[in-house]
Formats: C-alpha cells, sequence, structure tokens
C-alpha cells in the first residue's frame, strides 16, 4: 500500500517534469484571439492577442466563489514593446480564436522571442524586400545563416584570440610588478622587454577589437521589420535575431526537426538573457568537470581509508568510533560541508596558497576565492562516507579462501590486498564511486559557498594553458535550476527552462546510477562464478 | 629456496642427526583460541617424504595442528601457542624468521578449491608472481612442470588463458595443488582436499599424493578412514586436541595399541 502510493507519486513526479520539461522544446501553434470589447486583457487599445497557450485554469474571483470562470495564460513575447512577456485572458472574454498562417516566432539575442506579422527585410543599402516577394524566404533564411556565421565568428575573436592576450598581458604586468616590488633596482634590460611585449600585445588586441567591432557593425546592416498583432509596426537588426520561424505553417516531421534542433541548442549553447533563453553548455560541462574532480579526489581517499579501517587498524573501540564518525558524517547537512569548505578550502587553504604562490596578484584573490578545485573538495569530504561504507563491505566480502589462498603461496598481507582483495572488491568500490557522484552531481547548498556562479564567463577546462583551471568560478545544473526559478527577474519565462533543467539533472543522475549498476552486474558476474 | 641444511639452526637435541630440509618437529605444542585451548601437549615428528595423515572427529584440532605449520592461524585474532614448531629444524617462530619465507617453504592445499579469479596460467604462477619472478621463459616452464605434477597438464594446456573459474570441481583442486607446487616447498599440507569432490575426482588426487609424496613431504587432514589407509605412511590419530596414538598407517589401521583409536577406526564413535 505504503510502497504503491510511494511508486505512484514518484511516477507522477516524473511524468510532471518530463512532460514540462520536453513540451518547452516542441514548437507549439501560436493562437491570435480576437477579445470581446472591455475586455482586460486588452493590450493598448488592440482587441488583438496572440501567443502561446502556456496555461489553462480555473479562476475563482475573491468574494464570488459560487462564480467559476476558466482563464487562460498566453505567451506573448514581445517584452520590448509590451514590457511584459505573459498575459492572463479569461476565456469569456475570447470572442474568436484563429491560427494564421502568416505569424512568426522571432527568437532573439535580447528581450525574449517577438511574435507578429513578417513585412520586409532590407539588406545594406538595398531596397527593402516585402514579405510577398517570392525571394523574401530564401533572403531571410540566407542572411540569418550568415549573421549566426558571424556572430560566431565575433565570438570567437573575443573569447579564443583576444581572452589568451588578455591573460598574457595580465602575466607580463604582474611580473613588472613584482620586479618594482623586490626592491631592488629592476633590470632596466627586462623592464624594457616586458614593456615593448605589453605593447605588443596590446597593438594585437587593437587589431582583434578592430576586427571585432567591424563585424560588429556588419550585423547591424540588414534590417528587419515585422508588425506586432496589436498592429504597430517595429524594425530591429538582423544581428540581433537568432531565428525566424513560423510555427502554424509548419508540418509534424518540421516540428520533429526544430524539436529536436531546440534540444540540441538547449545542449550546446551558453545561457542568455540572464539564463532565460538559450542553452544549458556551462552548467553541464561545470557540472561534469566539478563531479569527475570529486571522485578522482573521493575514490582513492575513501579506498584507502576503508582498507586500513578493514585490514590493519586493530579492531576495537577506536575504530569502531571512527567508523560511527564516518556513518554521521554521511547525515550531517550538506550545508555545514560548505560552511566548513568556505572556511578551511577557500580562506585558509587557498588565502595560504594565494599569499605564498600569487603574491603578486593580491588583493585579488587566486585560490582564496570559491572554485572548481575547492569545490569538488568540499563534495569530496561530503561523499566519502558513501565510499568508504561501499568499500569496506566489498572487502568484507571478499571470500576468506581467496585470502588464505594468496597468504598459503607466500604473498605479504599488502600483495594479497592489491592481487587478491582489490580487484575482487572493484564492483563495490565502483558501486560507492557512482553512489558518491549522483550525490555530488545533484548537490547545491554547499557549492553556492565554495565557487558555483550564476553566469561563469569561461569554463574550467579550455585550450588556454594550463588546461585545466582549478582557480575558475563554474555553472551547476543543480544551481541553475535554483536561480532560474527563484532568482530570475522574469520567473514566469524562466519556468520551463526550469523543467528542462531538471529533466536534464535528473537524467543525468539517473544515468549515473544506471551505469553503476551495470558496471557492478558485469563485474559481479565475473568475480562470482568462483566456487569459494 | 633457502636451505634449513645450510641455515644457522641449532642442531637438535632430541633428533638424532641434522634433519631434512622437509622434516616436522612438534614439541610439546599448546594452541589457544582466547581462552579456549584447542591443542594439549602435543609431540609428533613427521618424517621427510612421508604422507602423515591426521584423523580424528570435528573439532578435535586437526585443522588447527595443520595450520600451525605454516602459521595461517596468524590470521586468526587472539590466539596464543606455547611449545615449538620447527621446519627443517628450525624454529617457524623464530622472530628472526619471516612468516613468507616459511609460506613459500610449506606449500598448502585447502578444503575448498580456492582457485583466483585469474586465468590457469596466472593461478599457476601466483607464488612467483609475488615473489618478483616475471621471466617469462621461466613462468612457462614453471608452469608445465606443476601443472604436469598435478596430472592437470594434459586437460588444460591449450586453455592456459581462459579463466581457472571455468575448471570442474576436481581440476580446480588440481589446480590448486599445482599453485601449491610451482613454487617448490618442501612441505605440502592438505586440509581435507577431497572433502568437496566426486569418487573420481578423489581418486585422482589420491594417485596424485602418491606421486607427490617422490618429492614433497605431504601431511594430511581428512575425515574419511579409508583415504587415510590408503594415502599415508603414518597415521595420527587425534581427539579432543590431544593426540592419543601416532603410529604407522598399517598398524594404526590393523593393531592400534589404544582402545579409543580402535573404536574410532571400528566407528564405534566419533
Amino acid at each position: 500500500m505504503g510502497l504503491g502510493i510511494g511508486l505512484l507519486m514518484v511516477t507522477a513526479l516524473l511524468y510532471v517534469i518530463l512532460s514540462n520539461g520536453l513540451s518547452v522544446f516542441w514548437p507549439n501553434r501560436i493562437a491570435e484571439i480576437t477579445l470581446a470589447p472591455g475586455s482586460a486583457a486588452r493590450i493598448g487599445d488592440s482587441d488583438r492577442l496572440a501567443g502561446e497557450v502556456r496555461m489553462r485554469r480555473v479562476k475563482r474571483v475573491p468574494g464570488r466563489s459560487e462564480e467559476i470562470t476558466r482563464e487562460l495564460q498566453f505567451f506573448v513575447g514581445n517584452r520590448d514593446a509590451y514590457g511584459f512577456g505573459f498575459r492572463f485572458v479569461d476565456a469569456s472574454d475570447v470572442a474568436a480564436t484563429a491560427y494564421p498562417a502568416g505569424l512568426a516566432m522571432i527568437t532573439r539575442l535580447e528581450y525574449g522571442p517577438a511574435i507578429g506579422y513578417l513585412v520586409s527585410l532590407a539588406a545594406g543599402e538595398d531596397a527593402p524586400v516585402p514579405a510577398d516577394d517570392p525571394r523574401f524566404q530564401g533572403e531571410l533564411q540566407r542572411l540569418t545563416r550568415e549573421f549566426a556565421d558571424r556572430r560566431r565568428e565575433i565570438e570567437r575573436i573575443e573569447k579564443a584570440a583576444i581572452g589568451p592576450l588578455s591573460a598574457r598581458k595580465e602575466q607580463l604586468r604582474l611580473a613588472a610588478r613584482s620586479a618594482a616590488w623586490d626592491g631592488k633596482d629592476p633590470d632596466p634590460a627586462a623592464a624594457a622587454a616586458i614593456a615593448a611585449e605589453i605593447a605588443k600585445i596590446e597593438d594585437n588586441y587593437a587589431t582583434l577589437a578592430e576586427q571585432a567591432g567591424a563585424l560588429r557593425a556588419l550585423q547591424a546592416k540588414a534590417k528587419l521589420t515585422y508588425r506586432l498583432p496589436t498592429g504597430a509596426e517595429r524594425t530591429m537588426v538582423l544581428g540581433g535575431v537568432v531565428d525566424v520561424f513560423a510555427p502554424n505553417r509548419m508540418g509534424f516531421g518540421e516540428r520533429c526537426v526544430r524539436f529536436a534542433g531546440n534540444i540540441k541548442g538547449f545542449l550546446t549553447e551558453s545561457p542568455r538573457e540572464a539564463n532565460t533563453e538559450g542553452g544549458v553548455f556551462p552548467a553541464i560541462f561545470g557540472t561534469f568537470v566539478m563531479t569527475l574532480l570529486m571522485s578522482v579526489a573521493v575514490v582513492p581517499f575513501g579506498v584507502v581509508a576503508a582498507i586500513y579501517l578493514r585490514e590493519y587498524a586493530r579492531q576495537g573501540p577506536v575504530v569502531r568510533a571512527v567508523r560511527i564518525a564516518v556513518n554521521n558524517l554521511a547525515g550531517v547537512p550538506s550545508i555545514v560541508f560548505g560552511v566548513f569548505g568556505l572556511g578551511f578550502f577557500v580562506y585558509f587553504v587557498g588565502g595560504t596558497l594565494d599569499s605564498l604562490l600569487f603574491a603578486d596578484r593580491l588583493p585579488t584573490p587566486t585560490f582564496g576565492t570559491g572554485g572548481v578545485l575547492w569545490a569538488a573538495l568540499t563534495l569530496a569530504l561530503m561523499t566519502v562516507p558513501v565510499v568508504i561504507v561501499a568499500t569496506e563491505e566489498a572487502v568484507a566480502a571478499v571470500p576468506r579462501g581467496a585470502r588464505e589462498g594468496s597468504l598459503a603461496c607466500g604473498a605479504s598481507k599488502w600483495q594479497t590486498i592489491q592481487r587478491i582483495v582489490l580487484p575482487a572488491a572493484v564492483p563495490g568500490i565502483i558501486t560507492g564511486m557512482i553512489l558518491a557522484m549522483a550525490r555530488g552531481a545533484g548537490e547545491v547548498a554547499p557549492l553556492m559557498l565554495v565557487g558555483v556562479v550564476k553566469l561563469a564567463p569561461t569554463l574550467p577546462l579550455d585550450t588556454v594553458a594550463p588546461f585545466l583551471h582549478f582557480d575558475r568560478k563554474f555553472m551547476h545544473l543543480g544551481f541553475h535550476i535554483y536561480d532560474l526559478g527563484f532568482q530570475s527577474p522574469d520567473s514566469e519565462a524562466a519556468k520551463p527552462m526550469v523543467f528542462a533543467t531538471t529533466l536534464l539533472l535528473i537524467l543525468l543522475v539517473i544515468c549515473l546510477n544506471m551505469g553503476a549498476i551495470l558496471l557492478r552486474e558485469r563485474l559481479r558476474r565475473r568475480y562470482q562464478t568462483a566456487a569459494f | 629456496m633457502p636451505d634449513a641444511a645450510s641455515s644457522p639452526a641449532k642442531p637438535d637435541p632430541i633428533l638424532p642427526g641434522t634433519p631434512g630440509p622437509g622434516a616436522i618437529e612438534i614439541r610439546r605444542f599448546n594452541f589457544f583460541y582466547g581462552a579456549k585451548q584447542a591443542l594439549f601437549d602435543i609431540t609428533l615428528s613427521l618424517l621427510e617424504r612421508q604422507v602423515t595423515a591426521f584423523i580424528g572427529p570435528s573439532g578435535c584440532g586437526k585443522s588447527t595442528l595443520l595450520r600451525s605449520i605454516n602459521r595461517m592461524n596468524d590470521l586468526v585474532d587472539g590466539i596464543r601457542h606455547g611449545g615449538d614448531i620447527t621446519v627443517g629444524g628450525r624454529s617457524i617462530f623464530d622472530p628472526t624468521l619471516e612468516v613468507i619465507s616459511l609460506r613459500k617453504r610449506v606449500g598448502m592445499v585447502f578444503q575448498k578449491s580456492n582457485p583466483f579469479p585469474k586465468s590457469i596460467y596466472e593461478n599457476v604462477i601466483y607464488s612467483l608472481r609475488v615473489a618478483g619472478q616475471n621471466d617469462r621463459k621461466v613462468l612457462d616452464r614453471v608452469v608445465e612442470e606443476s601443472l604436469q605434477a598435478a596430472a592437470l597438464w594434459e586437460e588444460v594446456k591449450d586453455r592456459l588463458e581462459e579463466s581457472a573459474l571455468g575448471l570442474s570441481g576436481g581440476q580446480q583442486q588440481r589446480l590448486c595443488i599445482a599453485r601449491a607446487i610451482a613454487n617448490s616447498p618442501e612441505i605440502l599440507l592438505m586440509d581435507e582436499p577431497c572433502s568437496a569432490l566426486d569418487p573420481i575426482a578423489t581418486a585422482k588426487i589420491e594417485e596424485l599424493i602418491e606421486q607427490l609424496k617422490q618429492t614433497f613431504t605431504i601431511v594430511i587432514v581428512t575425515h574419511n578412514m579409508q583415504q587415510a589407509s590408503r594415502v599415508s605412511d603414518f597415521t595420527a590419530f587425534m581427539y579432543l586436541g590431544k593426540l592419543i596414538e601416532v603410529d604407522t598407517t598399517e598398524r594404526i589401521f590393523t593393531n592400534p595399541s589404544i582402545q579409543q583409536t580402535e573404536e574410532y577406526i571400528t566407528g564405534r564413535f566419533g
């Protein structure tokens, strides 16, 4: 009975997340409704309103609870024009509903999508091509693709080319500064060399910036004009347009293609618009790198601790106390680990590292502030009991016959552990590791103290030496959910992203657990046929 | 292989002459698990290249005595012992003697076959691997010799790289014997090696013991009276931790001097 209710609730929860998470990517039709005269939902003085229906619900008017009306929530877009993105309309106010084929959804870099009728496209100095011209569609597609390519090029220049230059310049600046700090009369030749290199870098920088500027100017060369459903015409530069499509005109196949494309974009792009638009790639990547670093830290530590406790330590009150402490550690609220990580890793270890190795950068902290390494170590500390307990159990389950056989062959205790006990315990150890990973990947509270940020400009792993940047702050799926759902300026607009991100995080954790189970079963079959 | 004859052990005052490297002397040996005494004052000589069987009812301490010879009981917490055991004239409790080198000289085969979850090849050469021997030529030779000595070579020579866990029970036990003799020990301890095997596999192992005693001193613990009479040269009867009688197998089984022994052998108790 209880089990049934539990399963039902889990299934229902998964269904809600799955349906909400996936529906985000489905290109819904856009309805255009005509409002009854005097409706409170009018935008300006227009009686038209167009948008995606996001929600239908029963509305109760306060004080008149017997009167039940229904209302619809429309996503109307055009936040730049209307000042809002969503509108509630009483069902009784809807006089007519239509799905005009010409209504287009324009996804943009800023202000969220626009919804309207395309009017014309003007490229450079040419005369604008009106929307009913047969060339219009082809031209629009060609230009959007061209502008998207150029946007990527600008991004590449700014991130991949200018980034390393700034890093090198910063290095030189610090070298010059520490040379000056040493007090002894600085080597004039070295100082000159540094100055020369800085000048060269600044030159390069100026060239690149000019290039980027020129490209940017090109992005404003073409203009797209569209008419809002409420009547007014608006014009925007094509550089700000991500994509244009008319969902009402699309067939099922086209919708599926766009659905897949949206999912791909979600997984591979960076977020825009205070994270409410675009993808979550940096968050996936940050979660991945952090979890990996955590496993690298937690597994050796946990395994060594477990082997010591089980094989070497004298079984007595001390070991029993340690074991109880380890088990209790698993029950400590995670935020406490966050506070510990902040105090110990960030301020103490990081601060000491800074004063020893990066003194020339102070007061700007390098390791003395949250970062992916400290986050990984904090989570490693939090999950180490899982690994210890799993390893201890696995080690204890290795049959006595196997150990005795090894010892009788003249193997030392360590050789026996290394060659017989550990290989047989690997399935259990891996189980512990994956449980730790699953828990670590979903943890948010401690990370908020030790290095997770809303938007990280750089990834913790990239092509600039030393490639793995332990000191960098990072993005994380769990924190992303919190940030979208509760810290976003427009929480209504962010809601779909919350579901999608939640779905992704749950999938990630499920995948990790499934991986664990499969791996363990395979290894177990390999070792358990032994007739010990 | 440290040769006991050349090692600086004191000559034994009890035994006449210098004991061979495979001889075992047990002198006034007492053994305790915590407060419980398991062996009482056992004195026994096991001769080189002879098969000695320990018989007696369950719990009489024969396995404990066997496992004392290669100090396998060290794994158990809270054990104590009194008296002494010498192997090849040297005390196995000598603090300067490393237990690892003792176990290299005293191979052991267990009641349940316990091959490692590795290939047949790696199982046989395990003792050489842990001793740091990695010369493929040496290893190949040892594998062939050991498996031939264990009468397993013909059955497995084409699948040495396969997992040892795919072998039958009897084959696994012979593999364990091959593993125990790969390191060319002087003594082979067998703790009820056939108790989990069918009669055919048992017959094979018994035949094998017959051959192995040309090379090794064999000590075998068995519950099976017929087996003891078939394979052993000497038989020691133990009861409740005490050594009741030891003599040639022929005498023990035909004309024991103590009545208790006779009663046990004829199946009147135990």
